[in-house]
């Protein structure tokens, strides 16, 4: 089952740059919550703070707290832990190329000494079904790389292979900015069915994307959290005239 | 391209045909040329010298040259088996020793190290390493472990062979490492995979074949070395298999041959020679068909 998480004071900074500051925000869990924004507003970095890949860059700093039901993930728990509690999905995908697709999709579990094969082979086909990628490739499990599927094909393998290691969240930085309209719509389609079992957190450009898969919105801009509310009141009524401005396509 | 007429209005160049189709035509074909020249000029000293041996060698390989110790100076036939298994040995030892330490210092330089006064210090020693005449490694050996032993030993030539081995080995495998997209490491960090174990079964595995290109020049390279070799290992006229005594080599036992007075030596030190070659040759052939075999279709 997904779990909320409550994000306190939360700033970032990458060297002298401050990228987030002070955001407080509240994600529901067993929801998508959409996160929008022009680029360079802070959306990625912020959702990096939340499985903490952000400090993977050794110029990065982050204060604050982010809470996951009772423990704070930046005070109890290493961050190793924290990733695989909370998945993500990148803009680009990024399956291993030197793997099968069953390998791919195993690797998480695998990398972290998990051996036994019956119920790798059982966690391998339920993650690429609720990838809604099985059918396509049940086949070549063992003979194809990851790498050799279509682009499309190749954001599913990712999904399923963050949800083979059953994280709680599921954080997905833009993941169809990259993807033809046949293939976006198959992720979107993969959101809905994935909000009963995960909270899920997703980056995107595109606003008709957050509106069709997310219950909550979350607008930034230039580092901050300008508004967060319900979907549609972001998009029909929204409280703040930049993000107004922003959702009728006056900037950005 | 695009370009306007003098009414103003854009027009084709490629439309036009006649001069300047034949023009692009003449050039392409230059240019295909000029690439054909130069591959087969990069071939042509390989195969040159590759038939040379053959033809020079091929008489004098036989069984017994497999098979046999050398034979005193004016007794027809002997071989080099000694010699043979003896190059294999310090190879053995070279690679145990340069193999491991070259990589594991390149997953140093390309993944720990990036940027750090460390790194950039080890990235100069080895690119000095790389540049020391290998007669001079011969020496330094020489007076750190043979003379303190008081005795030449297979064990001093595998060492010196190793250290020659190491600078190509880091310098290739942290070029690899560093091929290797950003996304992958961050792929394998946000499953929750700790650092240590992502280096080495994911960005390691990804440059995989890159690395062993290296380790393969670095064999190849060692493999026909004779002067890190004249203080260490020596050379032997018969049979040894221990690390603690001198041991022949091929590279050794040729040299030995070519200069020396006799016909019959000359004829088996180019036999020698084209065996080195083959030798070389299938090592390398059989390591990249072992480690390309488990590839997938469509792996990158």
């Amino acid at each position: 089952m997904g779990v909320g998480i409550q994000v306190t004071n939360l700033n970032a900074w990458y060297g002298t740059n401050h990228a987030l500051l002070d955001i407080n925000l509240p994600i529901p869990p067993n929801e998508a919550t959409a996160l929008i924004g022009p680029s360079g507003c802070g959306k990625s970095t912020f959702v990096r703070c939340l499985n903490r890949m952000h400090e993977t860059n050794p110029i990065a700093r982050v204060t604050g707290s982010v809470r996951m039901s009772d423990i704070d993930i930046y005070a109890d728990v290493s961050p190793v832990e924290v990733r695989r509690r909370i998945g993500m999905v990148f803009q680009r995908p990024n399956p291993f190329p030197t793997m099968s697709i069953y390998d791919n999709v195993a690797s998480g579990l695998r990398l972290n000494g998990f051996r036994n094969r019956r119920i790798l082979d059982e966690v391998v086909e339920r993650s690429l079904k609720n990838a809604a990628l099985w059918e396509e490739v049940k086949n070549d499990l063992k003979k194809k790389s990851g790498a050799s599927l279509s682009g499309g094909q190749q954001q599913r393998l990712c999904i399923a292979r963050a949800l083979a290691v059953d994280p709680e969240v599921l954080l997905m930085d833009e993941p169809a900015s990259a993807l033809d309209p046949v293939s976006t719509a198959k992720i979107e389609d993969l959101i809905f069915q994935l909000k009963s079992q995960y909270t899920i957190v997703i980056v995107t450009h595109n606003m008709q994307q957050a509106a069709r898969v997310a219950e909550r919105t979350g607008f930034f801009l230039n580092g901050k959290l300008v508004e967060f509310d319900s979907t549609h009141k972001i998009f029909t009524n929204p409280g703040d005239k930049r993000t107004e401005d922003y959702i009728t396509g006056r900037f950005g | 391209m695009a370009t306007r007429d003098e009414n103003g209005t854009m027009t084709n160049r490629y439309k036009t045909s006649g001069a300047n189709r034949l023009w692009r035509l003449a050039s392409n074909h230059t240019a295909t040329g000029l690439a054909i020249l130069s591959t087969v000029l990069v071939i042509a000293p390989l195969v040159a010298i590759f038939i040379y041996l053959l033809y020079k060698g091929a008489s004098s390989l036989n069984l017994a040259f497999f098979t046999q110790t050398p034979k005193p100076v004016g007794e027809p036939g002997g071989g080099m088996a000694n010699a043979i298994v003896g190059s294999g040995l310090l190879l053995a030892v070279g690679s145990a020793l340069g193999v491991p330490i070259g990589i594991a210092a390149g997953i140093f330089l390309a993944e720990f190290g990036r940027g750090g006064k460390v790194a950039n210090a080890v990235r100069f020693t080895a690119d000095v390493l790389n540049g020391v005449p290998s007669i001079v490694m011969g020496i330094a050996v020489y007076a750190l472990i043979v003379l303190p032993q008081k005795h030449f030993s297979a064990v001093s030539g595998g060492i010196a062979l190793g250290i020659m081995m190491i600078p190509t080995i880091t310098r290739t495998t942290e070029e690899m490492l560093l091929m290797v997209p950003h996304a992958v490491r961050e792929a394998a960090l946000g499953l929750g995979v700790p650092n240590w174990r992502s280096v080495l079964s994911i960005t390691l595995r990804t440059a995989m074949p890159g690395v062993i290109t290296g380790c393969m020049l670095a064999f190849a390279r060692v493999a026909g070395e004779t002067a890190p070799l004249l203080f260490t290992a020596f050379g032997n006229q018969f049979w040894s298999a221990s690390l603690n005594e001198p041991i022949a080599a091929l590279p050794l036992q040729i040299y030995v041959y070519a200069i020396s007075p006799y016909d019959e030596w000359h004829r088996l030190a180019w036999a020698g020679a084209l065996v080195l070659i083959l030798l070389i040759v299938v090592s390398v052939a059989l390591v990249r068909y072992v480690t390309t075999r488990g590839v997938l279709k469509g792996a990158s």
